[in-house]
């Protein structure tokens, strides 16, 4: 079968098909350098202040769905199948004088711009919160602003636009014909030497991935996004993992959740956060609304980062793996996978497929917690992910993971079997416990926080985690408030 | 007085910020030709350049050429008066991201990819990068200087108490959004056009002329908005306009120059970082009678405008505090980490940490509240002397902080704080009341004037043109209103062009909160004297006297009879009446000796008070700001919404300054928070659901500023100071009596810290 050479997409209602499709162009340089369309801003040009927001919109179960994304770490060839729209396409065309979307008379209204610099960026995001359903609180209109930064209005002004334009029922949109656009074949533009390739199965994944090993995956290009924008690197040959369809699958079974390794955050959100309301508000401070939407979990696994926050609590659930080549695939335990900083148990022709995470029992407890300066879209300096199973008030199988106190994400062995058969009001067992750390871990100083302050707040965590469970008390100034 | 009809209802900017299409200078359509700009640095912070190969840059993929200091026919300066900041180092580096050559390419990634291949070799040397490490090699950018009155160690060894503390203040990078950016454009005659980013189009005007060494009437410096500016683009805007320039007239062709996020970072500075060492003495009822301070300030490499900024840091040591005896000292420590500049507050703020730091301290060893500490302690009849030497008339401090009290609810909350903590032993709850008093005026006397440039056509349509700059403040929005309000015809008669050179020369920058008190007056000037030209026909016409004449509504009357604005234009352009005229203006009044202390520095005071509530983690140091309370003064407000816009956002930006912005220099003096993904400043979730903001009833400035409107642009930052001493009073609620050793800013880091340390604390 021969692959397609171009990539579609809608944009101001109609198709718009590219074959000149650089692996390495993203969608802020296609708007600005191609489209000339300049409302779009660059900002940081590394997805953390928003100002490059746009919204893709995707056909699922018959009508589109919005989703805001950071042009400029974003692969312009991603945006196959999808619908672009930017800030220059909410002002109706149709009238000469330009009548503002609900969004925009809203900020207008409300003073929500100042040197309006970030202003086409939140009010992308506010567009997608306008089509999303329902009436939303407060905490809701945080999390969907969450990903855009503003330096001169303090965000009150924004705020009150948000409850005034998402409060009224959405105009539906026309967004034009995503049936032109022929999903389900297998993209190839370029060459063996530089190419962006898209399969849309596993079968043309696998094979790209052993033809070309040093080809790189990429899914929400959140982060490797940064290596092209920021350490300036060409990266000739990129195989997006978004269209291969078995990689998007989340199914549960009686014991187990198995998450496709293609699966965004934003897709997970919902399954992921029913487990306990510890995930869901760790969810829903990862990155921002904008680095969920792209990112996903296979991609925090994949990287290898030492500081994502998904794995400390996946290998806290005792989660597996599996990873495939052309010829069959492999399970691994989660905490094995992550052998040394930057290095990881993968051969260079296979590739993440999916996760497999143990539902929690009954006797089962978790705990989780995210520290950082800033509440929204921080890395952590500690990420901590425990649990424990108890029977009649005791502890048995602890797991205990860290982001951010080593290389990898580790779980710390010591501690766990100090901790395995203690009483949970034994806060003087836990106090020697916790001190056991010490030997787990080695964490080192950063612009995030000292060695000394990891290591003290690390166990102090642990403590925290017994007075909630013991004692059920308010321990935590993010209250549930703060869980969109 | 404004009336209401010429008041714009929103900024001018409002519709085309929404639809994307407000143009930055990045936005501006491309000429032909166009090529790229990107710096280039060396690895060290300090040492002698032995080597600079740059033959793979040329080699690169799109490069044109490659710029040097040897390229610069004229002068390789862009400071803006010392003559000590190098738009392209020579022989020598003195701080980590000084760019030492600049690459031209075809395009942007191009410039920055070849950027990369540059090798530089540097004979480092050890860098000097702390306070610590600059007070020990005793290296200065500037000499000292002191405010001195009585017998201050006299004073304070005889007073009933005494302490002796100290704090460190940290920076702040003003991460406005839109990032550095200039486009030149050569013209006919060696003539240079500049679109630039910039607070001060005058400056980079002439730092463009010394450089190219053409006469300044040949260059022309344009800036219609900015994407924030925050004080970061007052004198740091030039460089990268000069390089822009340079790249124009080495190519010939236009060259455009905008710096990516992390070299804006890296090369630009930041509000100055403090260390204050203080003394105080006082007596049972926590009232001072003398204070001893020095302020060690981190310059950076070179002086920039650290002259200003610590001058003002010491003009704001008081904030609104009379202090009987005093000595307040300022250090301006030389160090090789980039040079720090203005930023919104310009060393006030850091002055007024000092000086609420001493006020919680009090309270605290006294057992009292800080609020009563505070109060007794403001400036009164009897007790309003600065320590330079002014007398203060317009204070309205006690009644502003009476006034917030009782909205705030500030004793009722603070016995459900008392009970909170006492019922809870790992959260903690604090709250804090500040006052807030900004002094208006450069210190520098010379800038304090504006000029603008009115033209009112046949139609009856206007233009203003005036030297300020619009960063997002309103400025061009409330300088129109006043054209409107001056001939009487609706706001939207009037439109804005932007700032150039080209039509108001020799501009102030638009800083120190001064942009609407002085290109207000000077746009009003303007109208006065072309109403004055149509007053007179309008008189002849009418059969009246001028003084009879009203301009109101778009309609001239007088005597019974009356015509449209518009017609009366058209009469006068008929009657060959000249419908054009420049407006200039000076600030009266003021005056400053700086040698002997002596003068009016200001012309007037902007005061506002505010009350903020805190919880704290004290297992991990983790902070939320439940509500805050703000009251400030704008005189009668020129136009209330931006001022409200301009008091919330200034805030915010000063809880983010104190709280989770921390800058973050490693041993080698590199910045490892050059990013927004290291680099926090607050987002929607930081600010409180409750948050009230109230402008002061205020009968009007008592100066006589534009129709009595007060400067609103910095002081509100200071207002986030209630946070800071919230989050103290937290802490100290751990131990009563102990004084909590917090640092700004207070992540949870530091917040642990000084927790860590109560305990520690057995006095």
């Amino acid at each position: 079968m021969t692959a397609r050479t171009n990539i579609r997409f809608l944009r101001h209602g109609e198709m718009v098909e590219l074959s000149d499709v650089d692996p390495n162009e993203t969608v802020l340089d296609y708007l600005r350098l191609r489209e000339h369309s300049t409302g779009t801003k660059e900002g940081c040009c590394e997805g953390d202040c928003g100002a490059c927001t746009v919204a893709i919109g995707q056909m699922e179960n018959g009508e589109v769905k919005y989703q805001p994304v950071n042009s400029c770490i974003q692969l312009l060839g991603s945006l196959d199948g999808k619908e672009l729209v930017t800030v220059e396409d909410l002002t109706s065309p149709a009238s000469p004088n330009g009548t503002l979307h609900p969004v925009q008379s809203a900020l207008v209204k409300h003073h929500g711009s100042q040197c309006g610099f970030c202003t086409p960026g939140f009010a992308m995001s506010l567009f997608v919160l306008y089509h999303t359903d329902g009436v939303p609180d407060r905490s809701q209109i945080n999390n969907a602003l969450a990903g855009n930064l503003c330096r001169c209005t303090g965000y009150r002004p924004i705020v009150d636009a948000a409850f005034e334009a998402c409060s009224q029922k959405a105009e539906p949109r026309n967004s034009g014909p995503f049936s032109l656009l022929s999903l389900g074949d297998d993209i190839f533009i370029g060459d063996d030497n530089r190419f962006f390739a898209s399969p849309a199965s596993e079968n043309t994944l696998a094979r790209l991935r052993a033809a070309h090993l040093d080809a790189v995956l990429v899914a929400g290009a959140t982060d490797v996004g940064l290596w092209m924008t920021k350490q300036l690197r060409d990266l000739p040959k990129i195989i997006y993992l978004g269209r291969v369809g078995a990689l998007q699958q989340i199914e549960q079974t009686e014991n187990v959740l198995q998450i496709g390794a293609g699966v965004t955050y934003a897709a997970a959100f919902d399954v992921l956060g029913k487990f306990s309301s510890d995930i869901a508000a760790i969810l829903r401070r990862i990155g921002s609304t904008q680095v969920r939407a792209a990112g996903t979990i296979g991609g925090n696994i994949a990287n290898g980062s030492p500081i994502g926050d998904m794995p400390p609590v996946l290998i806290a659930l005792d989660a597996q793996i599996e990873l495939k080549n052309q010829t069959g695939s492999r399970s691994l335990n989660l905490a094995d996978f992550f052998i040394d900083y930057g290095k990881q148990d993968i051969q260079a022709d296979e590739y993440l497929a999916n996760i497999k995470i143990p539902l929690l029992a009954d006797n089962q407890h978790l705990r989780c917690y995210k520290i950082s300066k800033r509440f929204d879209q921080d890395i952590s300096s500690v990420m901590a992910a425990f649990r424990f199973t108890i029977n009649d008030g005791v502890v048995s199988d602890a797991r205990i993971a860290f982001g951010g106190m080593a290389a990898t994400p580790k779980r710390a062995v010591r501690t766990e079997s100090a901790i395995n058969g203690l009483k949970l009001d034994d806060a003087v067992g836990w106090q020697k416990t916790a001190d056991h750390l010490n030997e787990d871990f080695a964490p080192l100083s950063d612009m995030r926080a000292s060695a000394g302050y990891r290591m003290a707040t690390a166990i102090a965590l642990l403590k925290k985690s017994r007075i909630e469970l013991a004692e059920q008390s308010h321990t935590r100034i993010y209250g549930d408030a703060y869980v969109a | 007085m404004l009336r209401e009809k010429s008041r714009h209802k929103h900024h001018d900017s409002a519709v085309f910020h929404v639809q994307g299409s407000a143009t930055y200078v990045d936005d501006v359509t491309e000429p032909i030709g166009l090529v790229h700009v990107a710096p280039g640095y060396a690895s060290a912070s300090s040492g002698k350049i032995t080597s600079i190969d740059l033959d793979s840059v040329r080699r690169a993929e799109g490069v044109i050429t490659v710029l040097t200091a040897s390229d610069i026919k004229g002068v390789n300066d862009c400071s803006p008066a010392m003559g000590d900041d190098l738009i392209l180092a020579q022989d020598e580096v003195f701080f980590h991201g000084q760019v030492v050559f600049a690459v031209v390419a075809s395009s942007r990634t191009a410039a920055r990819k070849a950027v990369k291949l540059g090798s530089i070799e540097i004979e480092s040397l050890a860098p000097s990068v702390t306070i610590a490490q600059a007070r020990q090699s005793d290296e200065t950018v500037l000499p000292p200087y002191q405010f001195r009155r009585g017998e201050v160690e006299e004073q304070i060894a005889t007073a009933q108490h005494n302490i002796k503390n100290k704090i460190d203040i940290g920076g702040q990078e003003h991460f406005y959004l839109e990032g550095q950016v200039a486009m030149a454009t050569p013209q006919e005659g060696g003539g240079m056009h500049v679109l630039s980013s910039t607070q001060h189009p005058s400056e980079v005007q002439h730092c463009v002329a010394r450089m190219l060494d053409v006469d300044e009437a040949n260059v022309v410096c344009e800036v219609r908005r900015m994407g924030g500016a925050f004080g970061g683009k007052e004198s740091q805007a030039a460089q990268w306009a000069a390089l822009a320039a340079l790249a124009a007239r080495k190519t010939g062709k236009p060259a455009k120059m905008r710096l990516d996020r992390d070299d804006d970072m890296i090369m630009t500075g930041k509000r100055h970082d403090f260390q204050v060492e203080y003394e105080a003495g006082f007596n049972d009822k926590g009232i001072l009678s003398a204070i001893k301070s020095d302020l060690y300030a981190r310059c950076g490499c070179s002086a920039d405008l650290s002259l200003g900024v610590n001058d003002r840091a010491m003009f704001h040591a008081d904030n609104a505090y009379y202090y009987p005896s005093l000595e307040i000292t300022s250090h301006r420590l030389k160090t090789n980490t980039v040079s720090n500049t203005a930023f919104r507050g310009f060393g006030g703020p850091q002055g007024m940490v000092f000086a609420e730091r001493m006020m919680d301290e009090i309270a605290c060893r006294l057992k009292l509240d800080p609020l009563d500490v505070r109060k007794r302690n403001l400036y009164a009849k009897g007790r309003d002397v600065t320590p330079y030497n002014m007398q203060i008339t317009d204070n309205i401090s006690l009644a502003m902080i009476r006034s917030l009290e009782k909205s705030s609810n500030y004793r009722t909350r603070r016995k459900v704080i008392k009970k909170f903590n006492r019922e809870n032993t790992i959260l903690k709850k604090g709250i804090a009341l500040t006052p807030v008093k900004f002094g208006i005026s450069f210190t520098l006397i010379h800038l304090n004037q504006a000029g603008a440039l009115v033209h009112v056509y046949t139609d009856g349509s206007v233009q203003v043109n005036h030297g300020g700059t619009e960063m997002g403040q309103g400025l061009y929005t409330k300088v129109a209103s006043v054209v409107a309000n001056e001939f009487g015809i609706p706001a939207a008669k009037v439109k804005i062009t932007a700032t150039t050179t080209e039509k108001v020369p020799n501009a102030a920058p638009t800083a120190a909160s001064a942009g609407s008190d002085l290109n207000g007056m000077a746009a009003q000037n303007a109208c006065i004297i072309i109403k004055k030209r149509l007053a007179t026909l309008a008189a002849q016409k009418f059969d009246c006297k001028v003084t009879e004449l009203e301009f109101a509504d778009g309609v001239v009357t007088g005597a019974g009879r009356s015509i449209a604005f518009a017609e009366l234009a058209k009469q006068a352009f008929l009657e060959r009446i000249s419908l054009s005229s420049t407006g200039f203006y000076a600030t009266p009044k003021i005056s400053w000796d700086r040698e002997n202390v002596a003068g009016t520095p200001f012309f007037y005071f902007s005061y506002g008070a505010s009350c903020s509530e805190v919880t704290i983690d004290t297992m991990t140091g983790e902070m939320r700001v439940d509500q805050v309370d703000i009251v400030h003064d704008v005189g009668k407000s020129l136009n209330p919404a931006i001022d409200i816009g301009q008091i919330e956002g200034g805030f915010v930006q000063g809880m983010g300054w104190l709280t989770t912005e921390e800058l973050v220099y490693n041993e080698q003096g590199r910045l490892t928070t050059h990013a927004p993904s290291t680099y926090k400043i607050p987002t929607a979730t930081d600010i409180p659901e409750k948050f009230n903001v109230e402008l002061w009833p205020s009968k009007g400035n008592k100066a006589a500023t534009i129709y009595r409107s007060k400067a609103v642009g910095e002081p509100p930052v200071m207002l986030a100071l209630s946070v800071f001493s919230a989050i103290f009073d937290a802490i100290a609620s751990l131990k009563p009596g102990s004084v909590p050793k917090l640092n700004a800013p207070a992540t949870p880091e530091e917040i642990m810290r000084a927790v860590n340390a109560m305990d520690a604390d057995n006095e």
